[in-house]
């Protein structure tokens, strides 16, 4: 073969990885990302049962509600709407009453969601950003303030 | 020690890394001796004034001074003497003061160990450096001084986030960065040539040993930090594809691409523009992690604080030193001349495949991390990119790797033979598929892929293997002469085995892990019990305890597996008392190379406690894996021609031969 013939091939099998790796990443994309609404955008879009998404938000004072089998119901609220989540499973160190909360998992068709994680916070200052964005929308809570 | 003087030291290391920048670079430009010579003394001159910031940093942590804000805000005079320490880095200004006294020491041994560099090239790696310093010096001193004082000083601190109080801190985040920072010298080594427009096979010869360096650092630092999520969150997942784990992945692909395709470098002279794009590849994703991390744009466990005029600041840093890097490599690149010619079955061949599909595998990631981040400036939607994207993409590409791995080192330079090397490989494939036929067994109606998986990484090990046995020529030549081959081989081929096998260790933890873990959640009552993975876990008794700044309740329990008792674990939910903050301290208990991980949730009603417990099988083999890959590469490093560095005709000549007089099945 000919040096520019195997320059060719070289480059060709490159552009063959690469297509095959830009396929894949598009597929994937397309195929896993989960959207974060908040309980007002879901009591405005009305989100179709079965959806897969992030739900995040404050829990509502005084809505927890624990089992002894670790199944645990509480609401999340941003001033707007609120949505019931159900959750089996442990809770995060940092999940309490009226602080921050990420849920992800799916909405059942009676308007509820079902959470299979629920996300900890590393630290008991800090608030997720999209729950303090989704916050702000609503009023709720101000820049500069602390999550407590 | 006075903070004030930890100020002015870094004030000083400042006007040294300025001058570090000007003058070596200056002297290499104007040809003068004196100019270049001068590089080295100001690159130690650095290091001295960054350690002693350094030093008075710990003193005021060690002493408790609670006039420096930053020691207030992150400790505690009840914490324990070491956590007081390496609270030190524990946060943002900290943790950058670190980066730069990693920074420091890298560019003190260039310094003290490049001796034997033309001194050109020598004076301009160091200007380099001292710029990258001059950066960082920057923004520490604008944005993020540890040493501003407050007054009145408060009596008492509020003490370290009790996530990272533990010693996880002290040997991830330094191991970590001299990963990442170690990548400055190979991006130092890399501008330079680009400055002076000379690329050679000796050049890669000396980049070599910084590349496998840092690679091994930062393959050390990524497992540690795993290891430590994987106990001290709770959650008993080892890895969760978290921006900022993806952010030091990123440059853990680019730079394992790197030190392969130095080698090809070093011997065939070929792929030399690439050679030195990667080294600049894997700096820019290196400072690109510190600006994920360090600029607020993540949520995440290691984003101390979010301050909007840092982000823009790093952000100018990395536009500054990635776009400009690469602006020269633009100009440069076309007059390098390229040498080696080679067909595309060979060791060449092989090393730009794993090329490939590693620089793809950290594309995918740079995609998924950085996607989220876009879409919402773009749109304002929010959304996540999970586990299931990058399980696949990086899984899709890794795949072929871990298959082409033991085929790379048996095929020959220029042009190879498949099929021999096929051939050669048949008593590792049968050993593969007894592993996976075993696998298959072993988990009766499992997922099916994982004896595939199990089979695979098997194959990775047992070709490491081969490659030795061959190139030593056992069974091919006298049984004393193979031996004397086997002691005359190269160190670096030895460290590349182990490397390779410790992929393949790795990848038999992860692969066993995912497919058969076991999970139980349960509300337990004393005296209760819980089945995960044909383990019994009774609690026996749920007891307070209390430490130096916390309390806790700690649940024991005991393990039986069919009715044969295997001992206790211990798990508790602990209260950090200063922030009133709760942390799962996980119980942990190693049997074999597998563990079962318990951890504490809360009291539920009627006197029960959550407690969720996996059975991890094999799990502790991709810890295992990734230090037995770090020591392969610290094996190459030893190897004589990377130690010698300097291609000194005598010592050169007597150090290549070992490879030469094997016929091994790569000549």
């Amino acid at each position: 073969m000919t040096r520019k013939g195997r320059r060719l091939l070289l480059i060709s099998c490159a552009l063959g990885v690469l297509g095959v790796a830009a396929g894949v990443v598009l597929f994937a994309l397309n195929d896993t990302i989960v959207f974060f609404r908040s309980p007002s955008e879901i009591a405005a879009e009305r989100t179709a049962p079965g959806t897969r998404l992030r739900l995040g938000g404050l829990v509502k004072d005084g809505s927890v509600v624990k089992s002894d089998n670790t199944h645990v119901r509480f609401v999340v609220t941003d001033g707007g709407a609120d949505v019931a989540v159900n959750y089996v499973g442990l809770l995060p160190d940092l999940f309490r009453e009226g602080q921050g909360v990420i849920a992800e998992g799916v909405m059942v068709p009676d308007g509820s969601f079902r959470a299979d994680s629920i996300l900890a916070k590393h630290d008991e200052n800090y608030m997720p950003k999209e729950v303090a964005d989704a916050l702000k929308k609503q009023g709720v809570w101000k820049e500069g303030e602390t999550a407590q | 020690m006075n903070p004030e003087i930890g100020h002015y030291a870094l004030v000083l290391a400042l006007a040294v890394a300025i001058l570090q920048t000007a003058l070596p670079i200056w002297g290499a430009r104007t040809g003068d001796a004196a100019l270049m010579r001068v590089g080295p003394v100001l690159a130690l001159v650095f290091a001295g004034f960054v350690s002693l910031s350094f030093a008075t940093l710990v003193t005021a942590y060690v002493q408790s001074d609670f006039s420096v804000l930053n020691v207030v805000e992150n400790s505690h005079s009840a914490k324990p003497l070491l956590y007081r320490i390496t609270g030190t880095w524990g946060n943002h200004e900290g943790s950058m003061l670190l980066w730069v006294l990693v920074l420091a020491i890298f560019g003190a041994l260039v310094a003290l160990f490049g001796g034997n560099l033309p001194a050109r090239l020598k004076a301009n790696v160091l200007g380099v450096q001292g710029s990258v310093a001059v950066a960082f010096l920057l923004f520490i001193l604008l944005t993020s001084n540890p040493f501003i004082r407050v007054v009145p000083a408060p009596a008492e601190g509020q003490d370290l986030n009790p996530i990272l109080q533990d010693i996880g801190l002290a040997i991830h985040p330094p191991l970590l960065y001299l990963g990442y920072v170690g990548f400055s010298i190979t991006f130092a080594f890399a501008v330079a040539a680009l400055i002076e427009g000379r690329l050679d096979a000796a050049w890669a010869r000396w980049v070599r040993p910084w590349a496998l360096t840092a690679w091994a650092f930062l393959t050390l630092g990524i497992a540690m930090g795993s290891y430590w999520a994987y106990y001290e969150l709770g959650w008993g997942g080892w890895w969760f594809w978290d921006p900022v784990e993806n952010a030091s992945l990123m440059p853990w692909f680019a730079g394992t691409a790197l030190i392969h395709s130095a080698v090809v470098m070093e011997k065939r002279d070929a792929l030399k523009v690439w050679t030195v794009l990667l080294a600049i590849l894997a700096f820019s994703l290196s400072l690109l992690g510190t600006f994920l991390v360090r600029s607020g744009v993540l949520t995440s466990v290691h984003v101390f604080a979010a301050d909007p005029s840092r982000g823009v600041f790093i952000l100018a840093i990395l536009i500054f030193f990635i776009g400009g890097s690469l602006a020269l490599y633009a100009l440069r690149a076309p007059t390098l001349r390229q040498g080696g010619i080679f067909a595309p079955v060979s060791r060449e061949g092989a090393l730009v495949l794993n090329n490939l599909l590693l620089t793809a595998a950290a594309a995918a990631v740079f995609v998924g991390t950085l996607y989220p981040l876009a879409l919402e400036a773009y749109n304002g939607a929010k959304i996540t990119v999970g586990p299931p994207y990058f399980n696949l993409t990086v899984g899709v590409l890794m795949l072929p790797v871990a298959f082409a791995m033991p085929f790379g080192p048996l095929l020959a330079w220029k042009r190879g033979d498949l099929a021999g090397a096929a051939q050669r490989l048949m008593a590792a494939f049968g050993a593969a598929l007894v592993v996976a036929a075993l696998a298959a067994y072993a988990q009766g109606g499992g997922p099916v892929l994982a004896p595939f998986g199990m089979g695979l990484a098997a194959f990775v090990i047992i070709g490491a293997g081969v490659e030795i046995f061959e190139r030593a020529g056992f069974g091919r030549v006298p049984l004393a002469t193979a031996f004397a081959r086997l002691r005359g081989l190269p160190r670096s081929v030895f460290g590349g085995a182990l490397a390779h096998a410790g992929v393949g260790i790795c990848l038999l933890g992860m692969i066993a892990e995912t497919s058969w873990n076991a999970e139980g959640v349960a509300g337990v009552r004393v005296g209760q019990s819980l089945n995960v993975g044909g383990y019994e876990l009774t609690l026996d008794r749920l007891e307070p305890r209390s430490g130096p700044n916390y309390r806790d309740l700690t649940g024991v329990f005991s393990v039986r597996r069919g009715g044969v008792d295997v001992g206790t674990i211990e798990s508790s939910k602990r209260l950090f008392t200063a922030r009133n903050m709760p942390t799962t301290e996980a119980g942990i208990r190693t049997l074999g190379l597998s563990q079962l991980y318990v951890s504490l949730g809360d009291e539920l009603p009627g006197g029960a406690v959550g407690v969720r417990a996996y059975w991890k099988p094999l799990v502790t083999l991709i810890w295992l894996g990734a230090v037995i890959m770090a020591l392969g590469g610290a094996l190459s490093l030893t190897d004589r021609r990377l130690r010698v560095g300097a291609p000194k005709p005598a010592k050169n000549k007597s150090a290549k031969k070992p490879e030469n007089v094997v016929p091994a099945p790569a000549e």
